[in-house]
Formats: structure tokens, sequence, C-alpha cells
């Protein structure tokens, strides 16, 4: 499944989509970034609700296929440009982490 | 990161990276905050490098475009109500004054506050990896000091480099020992 056709499925929006065709291999859960830089794996969805800029620079470094921001968080204009020019794929839901995780895995 | 010990490392790294020869990393408690400083003596940074240095796609590497070094160390501490100042002087305009000076204060009763961690580890790591290098170790706490100066250590080793396994494992039991009798 591409980032886009999850963008479309009902409960998850689009906050960036610089790259709507990167196909979503697996998903990754956690907040702690340094955490996520050394296991989330490349094309994997990235499920958190930290919204600092760092989390483009951790998307971009890990190679993932998009970040999913949970709970309903939102992203800075300053951030979601820089996503957007970083190239880094940003979804948005309401849904918390578990439950996001558990809809990526019935639709991968 | 899941210690600070473990940022403070990176912080020195960089030190490191600037051709310090002299690296002070000080730790100051009281019972609110936890304050972390690491000064040194290498080339420093020009005022365009350290406007720069808390975005992370600002970095001295040339392996890749991503550094997060100091924005990791910036988000942990205002995460919990602290923050990070960073102090440079460049060679090219300070040769006889260079180096930069990395200040981060956190509140630590914060729920959100990183655990300290091995910091001995770190000192240990960073005095094992650089022993051409000196490092004066300070951790002020509300119970006393604990203290490490490789300059003295030095002194009274001549010409045995800091890196020999016994200095290393006597630098290790020498910390845990200041460490545990602050506790009593």
């Amino acid at each position: 499944m591409t980032v886009k056709e999850l963008s479309e499925i009902k409960g998850f929006s689009v906050v960036a989509l610089p790259d709507p065709d990167r196909e979503i291999g697996g998903a990754y859960c956690c907040d702690l970034l340094s955490w996520v830089m050394g296991r989330a794996k490349a094309d994997d969805a990235w499920i958190t609700i930290m919204t600092n800029s760092n989390i483009i620079a951790v998307a971009s470094l890990a190679d993932t296929a998009s970040v999913i921001l949970c709970e309903g968080v939102e992203l800075d204009s300053e951030v979601k440009a820089l996503a957007e020019a970083k190239g880094v794929n940003v979804l948005g839901t309401e849904m918390p982490i578990y439950e996001t995780a558990a809809a990526i895995s019935n639709l991968i | 990161m899941k210690e600070l010990s473990l940022n403070i490392l990176d912080i020195a790294e960089n030190s490191v990276r600037a051709n310090a020869t002299l690296i002070k990393i000080a730790i100051a408690e009281d019972s609110e905050t936890l304050r972390v400083t690491v000064a040194d003596d290498g080339c420093g940074m020009t005022p365009e490098i350290l406007e720069n240095v808390t975005n992370p796609f600002c970095t001295t590497r040339t392996t890749r475009k991503v550094g997060l070094g100091i924005p990791l160390l910036k988000l942990q501490a205002e995460q919990t109500g602290g923050s990070v100042t960073i102090v440079s002087r460049h060679e090219g305009t300070f040769p006889d004054t260079h180096g930069t000076e990395t200040a981060a204060l956190f509140y630590k009763n914060h729920i959100d506050m990183t655990p300290l961690g091995d910091i001995i580890a770190t000192v240990v790591t960073l005095i094992q990896c650089n022993p051409h290098l000196d490092f004066l170790f300070t951790h002020m706490t509300v119970n006393g000091e604990v203290r490490l100066d490789t300059r003295e250590l030095r002194e009274i080793l001549g010409d045995v480099p800091l890196n020999t396994v016994d200095v290393i494992m006597w630098i290790k039991e020498n910390l845990t020992e200041q460490y545990a009798e602050l506790k009593q």
C-alpha cells in the first residue's frame, strides 16, 4: 500500500505528502527519537505523537515511508513546510498509537 | 536519548572533532535542577554555524546530511522546562581564546526528565578513546562533589598512556568510590 492510498482511508488525513507513491513496508511505534533513529526500518510507517522539527530529520535519516501523527496532534506550519522541503510524508489520525498500528497492520 | 550520559558523550565527541585539547564536563545539581556544561578549547564555530546548530539538518559531518546531537539535547532539556545555551568563539576571530561551551539546564523533577544514566561509563569511554586529550569531570551534588582531572593523573603517570588497562580500571573504580561516598 502506498502512503497516498493510506491517506485516503477513513480516519487518516494528509499533513504533508511530497512523496505520495512511497510504498509502506511495515510499521514502527516509538516516541524516543534517538531510539527511532537506530531501530525504525526503511519503508516503515513511523507512528508517533512527537511534533517538533527533529521528527523530520529522524524520518529522513531512518528513511521511513511516512510519519503517522496520532491522537490528533498537529504540526506547526514551519515543521510542515520542512517536511515538504525534505520530501518526508506525514499523515495524521485521531486514533491512539495502538489503534493506528492495528489499523495499518490490517491494511498492509 | 534514553540516558543524559549518552547526550553528554555525543556533545563531548563534537569537542573531540573540533580538535580540543582540554574538555571540561561539569554537572551541577541542586534539589530542582541539573545543569550539564561541556566546555572545550577546540576550533569553535563561526556565527553562521552557531546560528544553525539547533537545526537538525545542519551538521559538520560529510557522511550524512542530518545531525541530531544538539537538537536532541535541546528537545530533552525543553521537555523538562529547561533550555540549552551555546557560546562559541571561532579560532579565526579568537586565535587565543577559541572554544565552545554548551550548557543544558534540566528541571529534574519534571515527569519527562531523562535519567542521567551511567555517567561513569561515559567519562571512562571518552578517556579510553581519546587518551591524548585532557578531561576535567566534575559532578556537584547537594551531598558533595565528584571530580576527576586527567591532567593530575598524567603528572603522576608520567609517560604511561591514560588508556592503559590498569589506568582505565583505576579511573572506573575511583569514580565508583567517589559516588559511593556521596551516598553515605
